[in-house]
């Protein structure tokens, strides 16, 4: 593997973590930088997702860089039956760098061991989306002023929600405290739980969303997920019980923010939008100086 | 006194003999080493009585002396067998399986969602537990334990 890929958030140590929160800091001040002039990144969206295909598009686009792939597989060769292996190398040849999103768990990896340019991972089925767990820790830290000794709730799908499980990975390194508020159905799973007694991070599981995210100072909710059950009835039973509402908030300490990677449905009430705690917004376009901090270390730019 | 015990398989003059194998892991053991392909004599024991298995399987493989990586493949399937090579019907040497840290090759991951499952990959594992054998997909990160390990 090329060492300047980003294929999971276990790629980064803790310093390369806050070297790469430094360059974000540095983009947000002015976005707009030429390094990638005269470089070609390929965008190749095996599946859909506009939302991080948009963010990765622009984060290129401010820095001067072209774009060339595809947004989803019908619009690829991967249709007519060609391999992973054989799609990576064919745009290897083209390109500076690689973007990928692919439905199958490990395809980044394995494509970063078969090209030769650095492979950014934009989601590989429910595996890894470090760029988004980038851009949560430069949420945090943007409103908190530090990652050290925070305390971290997280609410809802903590099962399947690769977004919980690499931030927890992430944050492992600042001395955090968690709390996990979900449906016995949809709890942190024992991997999880067992990786951080190993490390010997507090964490607390609670069943109601109340007053107990009054002790926060990060509250990350995500979105409890129809497609996940196999049982729709299951879903009927958990899909209301962790709503977030204004009245709720009172409470909560000053510096409390909430975050959620998005698109949410009804887990955070729209009255919420208007509190100065709801971050979700900001959060997304942090996204974008953390993607182009993320290319420039991968490519190695300088200012 | 031990008692005079008749030999269930017959001796192998130079060779590796493999003991102690749970008797439904003798054909995962087969497939490991690559046995089925193999020219050398090869002779079977299965559903041998054994006071510590209850039933066990036996290999004796002539003209062979399987080597320590081979051997530690034998740990995802067989841990408990014993390994001795014998040289002129004498066992010159015994060894026991140890629990490698990388497999590679061997094992099917057992998350259908992999990139392993559907092109093709040569699949790989980081050895994160050793008894119970636990092991880590270097692709997709998920874990596979040792009740689901499947021998591809």
């Amino acid at each position: 593997m090329n060492k300047r890929s980003l294929v999971s958030i276990t790629d980064y140590s803790k310093e390369e973590i806050l070297e790469v929160l430094k360059i974000a800091s540095e983009f947000e001040k002015n976005p707009n930088r030429n390094l990638l002039e005269g470089k070609v990144v390929a965008s190749l969206f095996f599946e859909p997702s506009t939302r991080t295909r948009l963010s990765f598009e622009t984060a290129i686009s401010r820095m001067g860089g072209r774009i060339v792939g595809f947004s989803d597989a019908s619009s690829s060769s991967t249709t007519k039956g060609e391999s992973l292996k054989d799609t990576t190398k064919m745009v290897d040849n083209y390109c500076d760098l690689i973007v990928m999103r692919h439905p199958l768990e490990g395809a980044a990896r394995f494509a970063s061991e078969v090209a030769s340019v650095p492979v950014i991972n934009a989601g590989d089925g429910a595996n890894q989306h470090p760029t988004q767990t980038m851009l949560d820790l430069y949420s945090i830290y943007k409103t908190q002023g530090t990652l050290e000794n925070l305390n971290i709730f997280m609410v809802g799908d903590l099962k399947y929600g690769r977004t919980v499980h690499s931030l927890l990975q992430a944050m492992s390194h600042f001395n955090p405290t968690f709390h996990f508020i979900s449906p016995k159905e949809l709890e942190m799973p024992d991997a999880y739980k067992l990786f951080l007694d190993n490390l010997h991070i507090p964490y607390y599981e609670h069943r109601e969303l109340d007053e107990v995210i009054n002790d926060a100072d990060i509250l990350y909710m995500t979105r409890v997920q129809r497609e996940r059950f196999a049982d729709p009835l299951e879903y009927e039973k958990v899909k209301n019980v962790y709503i977030l509402k204004n009245s709720m908030l009172a409470g909560t300490k000053p510096n409390m923010r909430i975050l959620h990677p998005l698109p949410r449905v009804n887990e955070i009430d729209e009255d919420v939008d208007e509190n100065e705690k709801a971050y979700y917004f900001q959060q997304a376009l942090n996204g974008v100086y953390t993607r182009q901090a993320i290319i420039f270390k991968a490519l190695d730019l300088k200012w | 006194m031990a008692a005079k015990k008749e030999l269930q398989v017959s001796a192998v003059e130079n060779g590796t003999v493999i003991d102690h194998i749970p008797a439904n892991k003798l054909f995962d053991v087969i497939n490991i080493l690559g046995i089925q392909s193999s020219e050398n004599t090869v002779t079977f024991g299965y559903n041998l009585n054994s006071a510590k298995l209850g039933k066990k399987a036996i290999i004796k493989i002539s003209e062979k002396f399987l080597c320590d990586e081979e051997i530690n493949k034998l740990a995802l399937v067989a841990p408990t067998a014993k390994i001795n090579i014998i040289k002129d019907f004498e066992v010159v040497e015994k060894k026991t399986v140890q629990v490698p840290e990388h497999v590679e090759g061997i094992v099917r991951c057992v998350n259908p969602k992999c990139i392993t499952n559907h092109q093709k990959v040569r699949t790989k594992f980081e050895v994160v537990g050793a008894s119970p054998i636990v092991l880590k997909c270097h692709y997709c990160e998920k874990l596979t334990d040792q009740e689901h390990i499947q021998i591809i």
